[in-house]
């Protein structure tokens, strides 16, 4: 008797695991990955890949999502941060980024929104150059300091107050690839909804 | 599990046997088999709680000041945040919780531990997991999916070590003494199961786009779902009948809580995803669960509540039974909570908002390292042999623990629905919402000190117990003295 309560304890509890993987990840699996990838959304770039590790690796996730949600379900649309996303969006994530978090703003189209370099590497550089009040950190170590740059280098443009005497500010290329990256965010070709 | 009402008493059977001059050498025997490993998975646990309130202060304080330690890359926002979830999480939670199964687990089924050395392996191996995950992730090699950050080798080494910790655990089941299993066996067994299917099918990587997403909250959730919960309520459903000295209230309660919570919970990750692009059905389906969850919480809440209910007076005296039912309150609490904000009206404000932050703190720190704080306070002295030495140091732990998660929940929660509300009325300029959250945010790092000053001075306590020195007690170490003509309090009912 102990025994056959001991196996039906067993067998329910592994049950209610395995249906709740199937309903959430196993079905899902199955319906969405027979959708083909949008014809207008291009494959990430090496670089673009490189710099997509750089942004996770500074765990910029835990504060920007990539998620725009429906009309009528927050403001997203009127704060111009795109067209609702769809499953199309995400077939070349690995791993998926849509993070839970806007402690910042939503990212899924700022390649759209914002898409000058030398905006982007200040940024990284110190937010609050830029974007007065932002509580971003800053991300020194993407770039270097010194006395003149190289032949293919980028220099920032830095006010004086900021600016280190006798040298130069250049971006590294992990800067310079997160900046590709976050510049090839740009989710505005039409879908269907 | 039992055929009669009659011994539906669980902790109380200990006490009515025939014999209580054997039943008293069963425990120490059950006790000196527990010893070294429970003392070595609290002994770590202490030390990644340290770890972890210190890098959750720093990342709060990074909040406030977002240059503060700014061109330090290890210690950068990004990379201390998801060492704080990992260590107090895999460290802090998972070495205390593992440790509270392997002592109750003897005693509930009245065996000594069995494949004892199994469990320094596995402790062995989880800590070096926990430790390389997040060497990991401070150097930049983070999976980057939330509550999966660490790298494979890190995860195989967890494991590794969960599967021995678990070995261990189910062999002492099997040579159990005990004609019903008592629901804390129940929730243990369970968790044994549940939580190494689902750490390694998410550990697999193979899953990608949104679907990995799907997986991500399948996982995120059902980590407490499978694993955290359980540890805690094992831990409630212990202590409160056994500290008060009478019976759970109900046997049926607690059977109908349990299949509630196995069937309901297991679905309910994917309301981290409301407004996201799934499936609709898919997001409904998860609510739906969230909000069945009331059952198994009422369920849990009524029981505990009966068990407790004209006895409250004891929570003055003895600081095991407080410390576990201000976690079973939080529990009910925190999962009311849970099932409301999984509803889309609700995620509409609260969703990418603090908000969320204070419910977690909520569920994990109130509810489950409180409980956990109480099960160290009854299990080390009779390991170590020494009382507490000093209770004054327990009162200043619960107290600051207690106000600071008070404190900390309160601000997110009222601060991070004005931000959800704020960001979701276009014409307030983000940054506005931003600079709005500040004073909440401050409070949140008040409310982290006081925590970490709670928290140095309960692992001070702790290892002087361990090595027993400081003042010795012959008696337990309560918050006041009972009054002389009081009936003893049933805690010093100890070997």
């Amino acid at each position: 008797m102990m025994f056959v309560r001991s196996f039906v304890f067993f067998l329910g509890v592994l049950a209610t695991v395995f249906f709740g993987w199937a309903a959430l990840v196993g079905i899902p699996d199955a319906m969405i990955s027979e959708i083909p990838p949008p014809e207008d959304l291009p494959r990430y770039t090496d670089v673009q890949l490189f710099g997509r590790k750089i942004y996770i690796r500074e765990g910029c996730l835990y504060c920007h999502s990539q998620q725009v949600r429906p009309e009528g379900f927050g403001s997203d649309d009127d704060r111009f941060w795109g067209r609702p996303s769809v499953p199309g969006d995400y077939v070349y994530d690995k791993p998926h980024l849509l993070g839970t978090m806007r402690t910042g703003p939503d990212l899924m189209n700022i390649g759209v929104r914002q898409p000058s370099v030398d905006w982007h590497l200040i940024h990284l550089y110190n937010p609050r150059l830029v974007s007065p009040g932002s509580i971003m950190p800053p991300y020194p170590w993407l770039f270097n300091e010194k006395p003149s740059a190289g032949p293919n280098e980028r220099v920032l443009t830095l006010p004086d107050s900021i600016a280190p005497k006798g040298n130069v500010v250049v971006a590294t290329e992990e800067a310079t690839a997160l900046t590709e990256y976050l510049l090839s965010l740009n989710r505005s070709y039409p879908v269907r909804q | 599990m039992p055929r009669r009402k009659s011994d539906v008493a669980g902790s109380h059977a200990e006490f009515k046997s025939r014999d209580a001059h054997a039943d008293e050498h069963l425990r120490i025997s059950i006790d000196d088999s527990a010893r070294t490993p429970t003392v070595f998975y609290f002994a770590t646990a202490v030390g990644w709680l340290v770890v972890g309130t210190i890098a959750g202060v720093i990342t709060s304080l990074k909040f406030n000041l977002p240059d503060f330690l700014g061109d330090i890359p290890a210690l950068t926002f990004g990379r201390i945040r998801p060492v704080h979830l990992n260590t107090v999480m895999y460290g802090w939670a998972s070495l205390a919780g593992a440790g509270m199964i392997v002592w109750l687990t003897a005693r509930l089924c009245r065996v000594p531990l069995q494949w004892g050395w199994l469990q320094y392996l596995a402790a062995i191996f989880w800590n070096l997991g926990v430790l390389a995950g997040t060497v990991a992730i401070l150097t930049g090699y983070s999976q980057g999916l939330e509550w999966l950050e660490f790298p494979t080798f890190a995860g195989a080494l967890i494991a590794g070590g969960f599967l021995l910790f678990a070995a261990s655990i189910v062999q002492t089941f099997r040579k159990r003494n005990v004609e019903h299993l008592y629901v804390s066996l129940w929730y243990i067994m369970a968790s044994l199961l549940w939580f190494p299917v689902l750490y390694v099918v998410a550990n697999l990587g193979i899953y990608q786009g949104v679907v990995e997403a799907a997986m991500n909250w399948w996982y995120g959730h059902n980590a407490l779902a499978t694993w955290f919960t359980p540890i805690g309520l094992a831990g409630a459903y212990y202590f409160i009948p056994k500290v008060i000295g009478r019976p759970i209230y109900s046997y049926y309660l607690g059977l109908l809580g349990f299949w509630a919570f196995a069937l309901f919970y297991n679905w309910n990750g994917i309301h981290h995803l409301v407004g996201g692009p799934l499936p609709t059905w898919l997001v409904t389906v998860s609510i739906v669960a969230s909000v069945m969850m009331v059952v198994p919480v009422m369920a849990v809440a009524v029981n505990h509540h009966m068990t407790t209910v004209n006895h409250f007076r004891m929570l003055r005296f003895s600081p095991t039974l407080r410390f576990v039912v201000f976690g079973s309150m939080c529990y009910t609490a925190v999962s009311f909570q849970g099932s409301l904000e999984s509803i889309r009206s609700i995620q509409e404000v609260a969703h990418f908002t603090h908000y969320t932050i204070g419910h977690a703190h909520l569920g994990v720190y109130g509810f489950l390292t409180m409980i956990l704080f109480g099960a160290m306070y009854y299990i080390i002295p009779r390991l170590a042999k020494w009382e507490w030495p000093y209770p004054g140091l327990i009162k200043v732990h619960f107290w600051s623990t207690a106000i600071g998660i008070a404190v900390y929940v309160t601000a997110l929660s009222i601060g991070g629905w004005f931000q959800g509300i704020e960001m979701n009325d276009p014409s307030i300029p983000f940054l506005d919402v931003v600079r709005n959250t500040q004073p909440y945010l401050w409070a949140r790092s008040a409310s982290g000190v006081l925590i970490l000053v709670g928290h140095l001075i309960f692992a001070y306590q702790f290892f002087v117990v361990i090595k027993r020195a400081g003042p010795r007690r012959f008696a337990p170490a309560l918050f006041r003295e009972p009054a002389p003509l009081e009936p003893a309090t049933t805690e010093e009912q100890r070997p």
